[in-house]
């Protein structure tokens, strides 16, 4: 086939690591990302325009990055701002279908021999009352606000949720002068800190956050989550819950804010590696993970997954994960690659300590106390709470029946906002999403004849079988 | 202390967008959702069915919450749309 050897679809430290990994053993790289910049999520950072003396000041790792994206920028064909839509298998390798350009649209088609499916992770959101109201962002929203565009997400700020990402984003945003109320894990800290107790290093890194925090006199506490938001057109205040073990409230208080940053942990964007059929399995929360060997390679032959559609585990794991895929790739495509078998066996020690860190802050049903009637649910299709259990009396046992009955997940975003949410409230763990068209497209884009949008100096790609 | 203070930015001159009509300073590079949040228009959006209003929520592309009409087109996503000089934004 024409084309590429390899096309990595995600710019973060999973892709990157992969697409250096497969240009440096000689294979012809494509790396797409729907971004303007490298560096996906964890490492997003502000554009050329603010001069930046010190980009990496809320960043680990900062120069690290820099390094390999110019690596990967001097290596392969970087394309940002490409949206994949589509991926298929043709006769000799992959067809990846995207969108070009931030607003225009243009649709490109690439073909490759092999696909590296690296495309990160988005916050796993909580329903709550008011949890609609501008001025309530995911925390990584707040967090993607503060790192790529230098824009703090408001002046009173209070952070909740659950996981390890509360303490970065309210430290990030102290240090970067917001008023940081307080930082809350729902959790209760005696509790993670219990299971979290065989992983020094993160006990550490939690130890500086928390340090952080105190120096700019940031409450961190444990066992205490937002169960309400209040405001008419904008967020004024949220009512803060002292909650049991399970997550249900015991007494509340009101505190006045002008911003919340809540996160309960990620769900790993599996829309491309499902299309593909690719096997997944229940990672260390019980939501679906793409399931690869040691090599990286899904059930799918010639498509590999990396980073966190593989398990939550960070960016660290992610990269590592990368470099194994991608050394995996050039080493199936008949390239001479070194053997360095210290790198599976540091991949199963890190993914140990992932899966282990994720399990001492797992989302607990209580949450489900915190709703009322009209509480919405499904925020694109403004699906309140009544009717979920509305359609749970007419019978609907699983979170697709309910979907078919009282539509959430039907809007714009193809309910990866309330996904884990209507699963939960169904009362199984999230099923691997199906989601044939993995952003929206045009209808005349969809209609375009197979090689109509394939790049000027590329021949079409072949038929698919 | 601010977020470009901590990095140590000196940003080129800032341009403008005007956001149903009114001059919204943005520094090249930002995304129109990040320029409005910055200047204080954090609500910009009303839902179809209840005219609920909304702004930016996942800040990453995911939700679709953010969604307005720049020059003419409508349905973009404002956290992921970099702003150019003189976008007419028209909210909803």
């Amino acid at each position: 086939m024409n084309g590429y050897d390899l096309a990595v679809v995600g710019g973060g430290p999973a892709g990157l690591a992969g697409a250096a990994a497969a240009a440096r053993a000689g294979l012809s790289v494509v790396l797409l990302d729907s971004g303007a910049r490298l560096g996906g999520q964890y490492f997003r950072h502000p554009a050329e325009g603010f001069h930046a003396a010190r980009p990496g000041a809320l960043h680990h790792g900062f120069g690290r990055f820099l390094r390999l994206a110019a690596d990967v920028t001097a290596r392969a064909d970087v394309r940002l701002n490409h949206r994949v839509w589509s991926v298929e298998r043709g006769a000799d390798g992959v067809v990846v279908r995207c969108l070009a350009g931030d607003r225009e649209e243009r649709p490109v088609t690439v073909t490759a021999r092999r696909l590296l499916i690296a495309t990160g992770a988005y916050d796993r959101s909580l329903p709550f009352p008011g949890w609609d109201l501008p001025g309530v962002l995911t925390a990584g929203g707040a967090q993607a606000l503060l790192k790529g565009d230098l824009v703090a997400a408001g002046r009173r700020i209070v952070v909740a949720g659950t996981g390890p990402f509360l303490l970065p984003v309210g430290a990030g945003l102290a240090a970067a002068g917001a008023d940081v109320l307080g930082v809350y894990e729902a959790n209760p800290l005696a509790a993670i800190a219990l299971r979290a107790r065989p992983l020094p290093g993160k006990v550490a890194e939690a130890a500086a956050y928390g340090l952080a925090l105190l120096r700019h006199r940031v409450p961190f506490r444990g066992g205490v989550a937002v169960v309400a938001a209040h405001g008419e057109r904008e967020l004024t205040g949220v009512t803060l819950a002292q909650v049991d073990a399970n997550w249900r409230p015991l007494r509340t208080r009101t505190v006045a804010c002008d911003t919340l940053a809540v996160g309960y942990g990620f769900v790993p964007q599996l829309d491309l590696p499902v299309q593909l059929g690719c096997a997944t399995g229940p990672g260390a929360d019980g939501g679906p993970v793409v399931t690869v060997d040691a090599g990286m390679r899904t059930s799918v032959p010639g498509v590999y997954a990396a980073g966190e559609s593989t398990g939550i585990g960070g960016a660290e794991l992610a990269e590592l994960e990368g470099l194994i895929a991608g050394r995996a790739v050039a080493a199936d495509l008949g390239r001479r690659v070194a053997p360095a078998p210290a790198l599976p066996r540091r991949r199963d020690r890190l993914a140990a300590f992932a899966a282990a860190l994720q399990r001492a802050y797992p989302v607990r049903d209580g949450w489900h106390s915190w709703l009322r009637p009209g509480t919405i649910v499904c925020r694109c299709e403004e699906v309140p709470y009544s009717r979920v259990a509305e359609a749970r009396r007419l019978g609907a046992r699983d979170a697709r029946a309910i979907k078919l009955l009282a539509r959430p997940g039907m809007g714009w975003c193809q309910g990866r906002v309330c996904g884990h949410a209507i699963a939960s409230l169904a009362g199984e763990p999230p099923a691997p999403p199906r989601r044939p068209i993995a952003q929206p497209v045009r209808l005349g884009d969809l209609a375009a004849p197979p090689d109509s949008g394939t790049e000027p100096g590329q021949a079409p790609p072949k038929e698919i079988r | 202390m601010t977020p470009q203070r901590l990095v140590g930015a000196r940003p080129e001159p800032a341009f403008e967008i005007t956001v149903d009509g009114r001059p919204v300073p943005v520094v090249p590079g930002q995304s129109i959702g990040a320029a409005m949040h910055a200047a204080g228009i954090r609500s910009w959006r009303t839902t179809r069915f209840e005219g609920r209003p909304r702004g930016l929520f996942c800040g990453i592309g995911v939700c679709f919450d953010c969604l307005l009409t720049v020059n003419g087109t409508p349905s973009l996503r404002a956290c992921s749309t970099q702003a150019r000089p003189g976008d007419e934004v028209t909210t909803s």
